[in-house]
């Protein structure tokens, strides 16, 4: 605790015009902020480590505008309250220039409010929900990872193409699930008019007897099953389904499902044959990509999943927003992330100037059980690039007018 | 019948030792991690896993042991409450552990060799793994009927259930007792985490999310009733497995609605017996109101007033929080120190008087002034609509009944999308712009915080707060001298409830944004920690131990996220040494 911190503050002050070109070589602080332990903290891992080798690799070629970065890890602990507390330190005492990270969306949404409320730039890495870049945007805040719209979307377009017309849902009764499906179901009746749904399950999250469900869905007998269902829920009601029969009766679909972080705890028991959005990190004819890989996987001795995607690209980006604003400035910075372009190990994506949300995509493709690797893998997969699905800057226009 | 294994376990350490274990869940969630490893390294083929789950059940059993012989024993004369304490902090340590050695990825564990299949019963599919393990449930019901009836060990657990001091004056060896007891128990949370793995994923939260699950269970049935805790087993999981799916809606609370019912019907459980001792749950002193007298807490007020403009910006905002946490716990300590009502609901004040002055703000644009007043009259409301029923139940029941009111409360604010924003809760809360400066802030909620602590202890030395005291310490004899016993604890719980309802308001407008998260039993929980960790004896406690746990929580967040394991090992050393809190070492000292 420093007790003498005003004086402390001033005495830097002195300091900092006398040698302000000693200054300009202290490293750039970036405060990030996720769940590393409570209900996030088992997807959290993975990024942190690619954020780490992101760091390494940049300040290995000479840091940022001259400068080291460094970043400073803080535990949310899965709480909105704790990790606006966090952000309060990491600005006011560690004086980072920006904020990044969240993994759950209430905490990012929090976060987003805070950064607002205090003129901070924060870059959301891998919170899901839309409300962050749309309803409750502002001009503070840039989205990595695609939200539960695109993915839905991207979902509904190939479920579309498809010939099942009866459908039933099961998802966690969190505005996630409810979402993810209203937007896959919303797309799909457009495209196919004569799509009639059966049942729609809201179990509560991290508490659901599977047995029950996979029954009541079995006698309602959809052709099709959307799933937004993720982590231990997923994973109790495979177990079930399977005792039961349903994934041969039942085509699913399956929004973030192909994602390492859901299907690898799965091993041989992953459902084959459902469509899904995730990573098919082990399939990416991208060489960048490759490189990628190989990097994370030297480095740690396992495989990237999309967090680790997601928080490599989050860095790279906040990389280059520094370099094209030419100091960490919070305005030019904000300036900079606006139709910000920048190289990825999966190609080009940029930051829309509307909405702040990038347009990285998700890979969508059919499950299947690799016997060699013993886990379940994506096959005729597809990238699809979030400029296909996200609406137009009129739309975005219209949703963000409520703020 | 899994959740009847672990509620037995439960059921049989509160009835003979009177302690709440929260660290129940933590022996279940050890156990199946540890089924699991076993599977993977015992060399038997399709055998491992049946061996492994009777090994894991065993050592389980061997960590309660340890625990109790180690850690409990040393607590057993102190106020019983501190040994809730010590269970909380073995939750925190047991669950890092778990974080730590396994990771912190959720598992698919085996399935179970032989019985991974179904059984067609009435053109239905029943997996063959379910069936087992109501078979299992059976045969160790009938196992334990057994014990209980027919060997002596049984009949002196009967005999200590139903009165302890009589068993102990006949000469049983009480600490035998307790620990057989509380080893047996563990096994049996064991057997049920073990039992588990075939059906559920493995994760660092299980410990949590079965927990208050296996206490509905238990109080349903009872405490200390084995068939009770079969029965709501039974109840519980068939309102579990179809009642989400005729109400949907209901999902959240659908086992705290019945147990609400059950409670409010039958105030000791379907099968439970009314409490022969009729003692003070918290047991504090009487005259420990005194031992901090108002010259400390004028001299840490002058404090409170002078230093924090030399403080850095951030500590000036845990200040903020940690007086926001004072004034909670301290209404917490007018029910559970003053009253003797311990509460596992208590976040329901906070949270109700954090969404009302959020709402006030987003939805009516009120000013910041009027929400301040709004949301304790709003809290005050819902606390007089749950104390109407909690009130007429005493001890545990009392604690589960306003929990239920709590999740109850959580499940409304979590599903009204329309009006509380669901999950995604209320944003854009902050302070105006005259008060925006986080110092200008932190006096106007040091004025709102401190004043109502002293509110607090004017209704605790008020003849009302006396008379509270003597219905806590015993509730026949006040009744008898002509005190409307059940009036004056609604009073307490609606004070308490208006001064609750402040704190979140002041915690609301520092953190900009409230959730539903803020009505978990982790909140409702967190008050208790800080009251005991300070002291239930007096008021003083509330604050003290607001501000250790507050800077305990934030120092050592900033270092580790094995923040669980640091921050409970100290409460296990604080728990030990000051078994009265820190308030009653203090007074130990001075007096």
């Amino acid at each position: 605790m420093r007790r003498h911190g005003f004086l402390a503050t001033l005495a830097s002050l002195l300091l900092l015009s006398l040698t302000a070109s000693a200054a300009a070589q202290a490293p750039i602080k970036i405060g990030e902020i996720n769940s590393f332990s409570g209900i996030g903290a088992p997807f959290t891992g993975p990024y942190k480590q690619a954020v780490e080798m992101a760091v390494e690799e940049v300040n290995a070629k000479g840091g940022v505008l001259g400068r080291k970065v460094e970043v400073l890890f803080r535990d949310d602990k899965g709480q909105p309250a704790e990790a606006v507390k966090q952000a309060q330190e990491l600005v006011s005492g560690e004086k980072v220039a920006l904020i990044s990270g969240t993994f759950l969306s209430n905490v990012g949404l929090a976060v987003s409010d805070w950064a607002k409320q205090n003129q901070t730039l924060f870059v959301a890495a891998e919170p899901l929900t839309e409300a962050i870049t749309w309803s409750k945007g502002h001009d503070h805040v840039f989205r990595v990872r695609p939200n539960t719209y695109e993915q839905g979307r991207m979902l509904a377009e190939k479920a579309g193409k498809l010939k099942y017309t009866k459908w039933a849902t099961i998802g966690p009764n969190y505005e996630y699930g409810k979402r993810a499906w209203e937007t896959f179901r919303d797309r799909l009746k457009q495209l196919k008019p004569d799509v009639q749904v059966v049942g729609e399950h809201w179990p509560t999250l991290g508490k659901l007897e599977a047995g029950p469900f996979v029954t009541a869905i079995l006698n309602q007998n959809p052709d099709a099953l959307y799933v937004s269902l993720f982590g231990s829920d997923w994973l109790a009601f495979v177990r079930e389904a399977q005792k039961r029969g349903l994934f041969q009766k039942t085509f699913v679909v399956g929004i973030l499902l192909g994602e390492p972080e859901y299907i690898d705890p799965l091993k041989t028991e992953a459902p084959e044959g459902m469509l899904v959005t995730g990573y098919p990190w082990y399939d990416i004819d991208i060489p960048a990509h490759k490189e990628f890989v190989a990097r994370f996987t030297k480095k740690y001795d396992h495989n990237p999943v999309l967090g680790s995607l997601v928080g490599y690209i989050t860095y790279l980006s906040i990389f280059e927003a520094t370099r094209k604003a030419g100091s960490t400035d919070t305005d030019k910075l904000v300036a900079a992330f606006k139709g910000l372009k920048i190289e990825t190990p999966i190609g080009t994506i940029s930051y829309r100037a509307s909405d702040g949300q990038s347009t990285m995509g998700a890979w969508v493709g059919t499950t299947r059980v690799d016997a060699r690797r013993g886990v379940g893998i994506m096959v005729n997969h597809e990238y699809v690039p979030g400029e296909r699905v996200l609406p137009s800057d009129d739309e975005v226009k219209k949703m963000r007018s409520g703020n | 019948m899994v959740l009847f294994l672990i509620a037995s376990g439960l059921s049989l350490i509160f009835g003979v030792t009177r302690i709440v274990n929260f660290a129940h869940g933590s022996f279940y969630m050890l156990a199946a991690y540890l089924a699991y490893t076993f599977t993977a390294v015992l060399p038997l083929g399709p055998t491992a896993f049946y061996v492994a789950v009777l090994l894991a059940a065993l050592a389980t059993g061997l960590v309660g042991l340890v625990v109790e012989v180690g850690l409990l024993r040393r607590v057993y004369r102190a106020p019983e409450l501190y040994q809730l304490l010590a269970t909380f902090a073995l939750v925190l340590v047991v669950s890092d552990v778990v974080a730590f050695v396994w990771g912190r990825e959720n598992k698919t564990g085996p399935s179970a060799p032989g019985l991974a299949g179904s059984v067609r019963i009435l053109g239905q599919l029943f997996p063959s793994y379910d069936l087992a393990l109501i078979a299992v449930g059976l045969v160790v019901a009938l196992a334990l009927w057994w014990v209980f009836q027919r060997t002596r060990w049984g009949v002196l657990i009967r005999a200590a259930t139903q009165d302890r001091e009589m068993v102990a004056v006949l000469g049983v060896d009480q600490r035998r007792l307790f620990t057989s007891v509380f080893v047996l128990g563990s096994a049996l949370a064991g057997l049920g985490g073990a039992l588990q793995v075939p059906r559920q994923a493995l994760t660092n939260v299980m410990d949590t999310t079965i927990i208050t699950e296996a206490f509905v269970v238990v109080v349903i049935g009872g405490m200390g009733s084995l068939p009770g805790a079969l029965l709501a087993a039974m109840l519980i999981g068939v309102v579990d497995a179809f009642g989400v799916l005729w109400v949907p809606q209901l999902s959240l609370v659908m086992t705290f609605v019945v147990m609400a019912i059950v409670l409010i019907v039958r105030p000791w459980g379907l099968l439970g017996r009314p409490e022969t001792q009729a003692r003070s749950a918290a047991g504090a002193g009487t005259g420990g109101a005194r031992a901090l007298g108002w010259r400390w807490a004028a001299a840490a007020l002058v404090l409170l007033v002078v230093l924090p403009p030399w403080l850095p910006r951030f500590w000036v905002l845990v200040l903020v929080e940690i007086l926001a946490f004072a004034l909670f716990a301290g209404s917490l300590h007018l029910l559970m120190g003053t009253g003797g009502m311990v509460s596992f609901g208590h976040a329901v004040t906070f949270g109700l008087g954090a969404y009302a002055a959020a709402l006030l703000v987003q939805a009516a644009k009120a000013p910041m002034l009027a929400a301040f007043i709004a949301a304790p009259l709003a809290a005050a409301f819902g606390a007089a609509l749950i104390g109407f029923f909690a009130v007429r139940l005493t001890s545990i029941y009392f604690a589960m009944l306003t929990l239920a009111f709590c999740q109850i409360a959580y499940a409304i604010v979590h599903q009204w999308y329309d009006v509380t924003g669901g999950d995604n809760g209320l944003l854009g809360v902050w302070p105006p712009r005259w008060l925006a400066d986080p110092l200008r802030y932190y006096y106007f909620a040091l004025a709102a915080c401190a004043g109502g602590l002293a509110a607090l202890a004017a209704v605790g030395r008020a003849p009302f707060g006396l008379t509270l005291r003597a219905i806590r310490d015993h509730a026949r004899r006040a009744e008898a001298s002509g005190v409307d016993v059940r009036r004056h604890q609604w009073v307490a719980f609606v004070v308490a409830g208006f001064l609750g309802g402040l704190g979140g308001a002041t915690f609301v407008f520092l953190k900009g944004s409230v959730f539903p998260n803020s009505l978990t039993v982790a909140m409702s929980v967190q008050p208790l920690v800080m009251v005991l960790l300070g002291g239930v004896g007096a008021l003083a406690g509330a604050p003290i131990g607001a501000a250790l746990y507050t800077l305990l929580d934030t120092v050592v967040t900033r270092y580790t996220e094995y923040w669980q394991f640091v921050v409970g090992v100290i409460l296990l050393v604080l728990v030990v040494a000051f078994p009265r809190g820190i308030v009653g070492m203090l007074e130990r000292r001075s007096g």
